[in-house]
């Protein structure tokens, strides 16, 4: 049995999964002065009457994290940063204190003028007396070379500080202000972070479950072992819409290229698969203000749901993006899409009169009945969901590209099938099948889908690898290693070390070695000419485990419409 | 979260899977280092700077300004044709107003590839900012330009394409072709007989620093483009003129680009030569681009840079001075040279020899501007090369009056394709090109 918990906005969902199906679903509001709390009462609805020696796995997706960033209550961080000459780095200052150092690294990874350990060493009392626990060390190029962050910590770890974030730690991928940014997260959310996940493994031991492995959802809709996120909280960020999507994939398994909708009461939102694997953002997620470097699945939130406020202005339909409150029929203040499905007959729960009357006083604004009312209303809902996905799709179609093969090839995302879940799922499929002519499919009930989504992701990650055969120095930050190679080291060497780096990595958040499918993403190497001769390589690889899910859910009736 | 002031469209395309050859400085590593720089500053977040993919260049966008022999197929590769298409996109940004200026960060360059092309040269075999240029002015109508190349080497194949073209003011500053290839570039070249004072080369001394790029850029070319009064600027941005480039003597900077850069005002910039790929390209694009966005350029410095080391000497400043004078004296007496020039001339003939260094051709050609008073006149060209390749080629300049481009058609009709190996009719004003 796999246990999947997700805290949503509004409550915590919870699911057990057994031979592929769902046997038991639990729910509880949440409580946001005590998040701890809310996954605990959750769980333990969850659990009664269950053979709790049965239980395999606890995947969380856990906004413990991001509501601290959102409310402004994470700790004070103190930020080095190394930035040397280029753009201007002072929009860099995030940290309570920042601290901008001498010394650079250049592109190929070369320490072209030093660092100062005075400048670091003069300030540490200050800092101590302050009550600054938490560290993040930045510099450019660290990917590339690690030694000027390594040995600032090295100045920072005899003094028992509560954290300390090196930047090259938390991706291979160049990006310095990203890098910044995500290593400030990650120390501003350490302390709260540990407090729940103390917590979390000081009562799953009081009720016997010390030795379930626990695993956290993330962003890019994989899981990592508690462990692991306790070195890497910032990584825990934004997992909600990565369970979104993993739910609705479990359902349906495709292989296609495909748009994902999940459709909630005030947002909708919007996801897609290229060939059967989810999307990804191409750097990281934003987070706010803060754009990060941390690995995310691509997702898009429109302001338009099943209780979004409709009105009519200069003869204009206007739907969301304000909830003004529930729907009519459920003794709401203002007419919703809910409303216009009922009055249609496509759902069967409120008050109909309440729906009716409100739908019909829309209409007569426009001369129109309220049974047309009601079809416009959906008719409009579903035009501008292709309104919206197709100027999405424009610029996702239009990232740039830079060899010429890419230029010729000219992939573009082109989805073949919709996935849709959310109340209007049933009222919209044969609207959207029709307005983007494709299939549209969705469930028949499928109310836990994010928790579904945690209790059966995979574990993924992703590794990169960049070696220089002149300066003889691999580096794979993602591990913290930076080593020594021989001039003869190849591209082929590079590939196997790569994948051996994954594996290890995979293990490390928590997977077993026979369940790791791992895959080359990116590889290229450069002869590096100096005079007239090659000097050396320059090597890149880059390799993931593909995001994927357990296995298929089961046991869900779903519908398809196609366009008729 | 960084806020460029002017939008700028960018189109990086270091073409990673193609190379003149392996050990070549036009090879893969190239732009690595600068894409590398480019990414790790966090250009690609910074609001208001955009990024596009190259379009795919067509054969008609060729023949609108080269002679290819045999043909475009054999001359051009698909990497000049996205290298191309680059420059066009970044064009096209501008002309559309969807940006305010772009930078085409593209390879291979192409400033030394003359009308007439054999094979390679310097690096080139397609002008890419001529072709892009004529394209735009296809789509978006006639556009009076003016082309800056700051290349350490003379445009000398833009200066072919635009010799004879008043629309195209061609001011070229690099180091003098008494000391390095391609040998050319000199004051007298002035122009042909309808654009008289619309080629400007300034030859610079070896060592000319940041100073003296500045005071040429102050005292010449700004006045002469007030004069002008251009619709496009475009900036052939050229990188070699780098105190750290391999194959040249100069002594400019990454903080001399950027101002330059910054006064100069270029709508659309697109990258030439430059070939230290480690010690300048990275900073000195990080540069141009911060200067392009009206960003805060001041910290972008090299690694390696000291201030001393790159001062040009008493008499570097003394000849810089000089040869701006002299320069833009000429530009305001270029009516009256315009009408020496011509005075009571049917036709004026130019010899050139080109040699094909990257390929080792030499060509010998003769241009003849037949004069007229209506338009610019056609042009023809004879040109033969020392593997015994002898071709005949016509030109109908987009100005040409209709019994100029009846002359042109005549011309075409009665030159017997057995005479040449190749005979080529390229009708600016019909957008018509063909050959026998």
């Amino acid at each position: 049995m796999i246990v999947g918990l997700d805290m949503g906005g509004t409550n915590v969902d919870a699911v057990i999964i057994k031979q592929r199906k769902i046997i038991k679903t639990a729910k509880h509001p949440i409580d946001q002065a005590d998040l701890f709390a809310s996954i605990w009462t959750t769980l333990e609805k969850l659990l009664a009457d269950i053979d709790i020696t049965a239980i395999r796995q606890i995947n969380l997706s856990t906004t413990v994290s991001t509501n601290a960033i959102v409310e402004e209550k994470t700790s004070p961080v103190a930020m080095f940063i190394q930035s040397g000459p280029g753009v201007p780095h002072e929009f860099l200052a995030k940290g309570e204190k920042n601290f901008f150092l001498s010394g650079y690294i250049d592109h190929r990874g070369r320490v072209v003028k030093k660092m100062d350990p005075q400048e670091i060493k003069e300030r540490l009392n200050q800092l101590k007396q302050e009550n600054i626990q938490d560290f993040g060390i930045v510099t450019k190029f660290s990917t590339r070379n690690p030694e000027v962050e390594r040995r600032i910590k090295d100045i920072l770890t005899p003094h028992s500080f509560s954290s300390i974030t090196m930047g090259h730690t938390l991706s291979g991928k160049l990006n310095f202000p990203r890098r910044v940014n995500t290593t400030y997260l990650n120390a501003a959310v350490s302390q709260t972070f540990h407090r729940f996940s103390t917590h979390m493994k000081k009562a799953l031991d009081e009720m016997g479950l010390s030795n379930i492995p626990i695993h956290v959802l993330k962003a890019d809709g994989g899981t990592m072992q508690i462990s692991h996120a306790e070195k890497l909280p910032v990584e825990t960020i934004l997992s909600g819409p990565a369970a979104s999507l993993m739910g609705i994939h479990t359902m349906f398994a495709s292989e296609k290229d495909a748009l994902l909708l999940d459709m909630g009461g005030t947002t909708t939102d919007i996801f897609f698969l290229l060939e059967g694997v989810p999307l990804f953002e191409p750097l990281g997620i934003q987070m706010g203000a803060f754009p990060t470097l941390i690995r995310s699945i691509y997702s898009q939130s429109i302001g338009l749901g099943g209780d979004s406020s409709i009105d009519i202005i200069d003869g204009d339909l206007i739907i969301g993006p304000e909830r003004k409150g529930k729907p009519l029929a459920f003794g709401g203040p203002v007419p919703t899409p809910t409303d216009a499905m009922i009055v249609c007959g496509l759902y069967s729960e409120g008050d109909y009169d309440k729906a009716f009357a409100g739908i019909k006083s829309l209409g007569d604004t426009l001369g129109l009945s309220a049974n047309k009312m009601a079809t416009i209303i959906m008719e409009e809902m579903a035009t501008t969901i292709q309104k919206k996905v197709n100027a999405l799709l424009a610029e996702i179609n239009s990232q740039p590209v830079y060899t010429v093969r890419e230029v010729l090839e000219n992939r573009q995302v082109k989805p073949e099938e919709i996935q849709i879940i959310g109340g209007p799922a049933k009222a919209l499929t044969p609207l959207l099948a029709s307005a983007f002519n494709i299939p549209c499919k969705y469930p028949e009930h499928y109310q836990v889908a994010n928790a579904v989504g945690a209790a059966l992701a995979k574990i993924t990650t992703e590794v990169t690898l960049e070696a220089d055969t002149t300066q003889k120095i691999v580096s794979i930050p993602e591990l913290d290693i930076y080593e020594k190679i021989s001039r003869n080291f190849s591209l082929a060497d590079a590939r196997e070390r790569t994948l051996a780096s994954l594996k290890e990595l995979a293990v490390q958040l928590g997977a077993t070695e026979s369940e790791i499918e791992a895959e080359i993403t990116e590889e290229s190497s450069f002869p590096m000419v100096r005079g007239f001769s090659t000097s050396g390589e320059n090597i890149r690889v880059k390799a993931q485990i593909k995001p994927g899910f357990i296995h298929k859910l089961e046991g869900i009736d779903h519908h398809v419409t196609s366009k008729e | 979260m960084l806020q460029a002031k002017n939008k700028l469209g960018l189109v990086l395309f270091p073409a990673f899977d193609w190379a003149i050859s392996e050990t070549h400085p036009e090879r893969k590593e190239r732009l690595l280092y600068t894409q590398d720089q480019i990414f790790e500053e966090g250009i690609t977040d910074i609001e208001g700077i955009h990024l596009y993919n190259p379009a795919i260049a067509e054969e008609k966008d060729i023949l609108r300004v080269h002679f290819p022999v045999p043909d475009v197929q054999t001359r051009v590769s698909q990497s000049h044709l996205v290298s191309i298409g680059g420059a066009i996109t970044a064009g096209e940004k501008v002309m559309t107003g969807e940006v305010d200026k772009s930078f085409a960060l593209v390879r291979p360059p192409g400033h030394h590839a003359f009308r007439v092309v054999y094979g390679d040269r310097g690096f080139c075999i397609v002008n890419v900012e001529a072709v892009m240029l004529e394209n735009l002015r296809a789509q978006f109508g006639d556009l009076k330009v003016a082309i800056i190349d700051t290349d350490a080497h003379h445009g000398d194949g833009t200066e072919d394409i635009f010799w004879n073209d008043k629309d195209t003011l061609f001011i070229s500053f690099h180091q003098d072709g008494r000391t390095i290839f391609p040998g050319t570039g000199f004051v007298e070249d002035f122009g042909g007989p309808s654009a008289i004072g619309y080629n400007v080369n300034i030859p610079l001394a070896p060592g000319t620093g940041e100073e003296g790029f500045l005071y040429v850029l102050d005292h010449v070319v700004m006045p002469i483009l007030e004069d002008y009064q251009p619709d496009l600027i475009i900036n052939s941005a050229g990188q070699d003129n780098h105190y750290t480039d391999p194959l040249t003597n100069m002594n400019f900077t990454a903080q001399g680009y950027a101002k330059l850069n910054e006064r100069l005002n270029p709508d659309i910039a697109v990258l030439q030569g430059g070939y230290s790929i480690e010690g300048a390209l990275p900073y000195v694009n990080l540069g141009i681009i911060l200067a392009m966005a009206g960003l805060n350029y001041s910290q972008v410095i090299e690694p390696d840079y000291e201030a001393k080391k790159t001062r040009q000497t008493a008499d570097v400043t003394e000849y810089t001075k000089e040869i701006s004078e002299l320069v833009l004296e000429r530009w305001k007496d270029r009516d009256n040279i315009a009408r020496k020039v011509r005075a009571e001339k049917d036709v004026i003939e130019k010899e050139q020899q080109i040699y094909y260094d990257t390929d080792g051709i030499m060509e010998n050609q003769t241009q003849s501007f037949i004069l007229c008073e209506k338009c610019s006149g056609i042009n023809t060209i004879r040109s033969k090369n020392d593997t015994r390749v002898h071709i005949f080629a016509i030109t109908i300049p987009r100005d040409a009056c209709k019994a100029c481009v009846d002359k042109g058609h005549r011309l075409y009709k009665g030159t017997s394709e057995i005479k040449y190996n190749k005979t080529y009719l390229q009708d600016r004003v019909n957008e018509y090109y063909i050959s026998k």
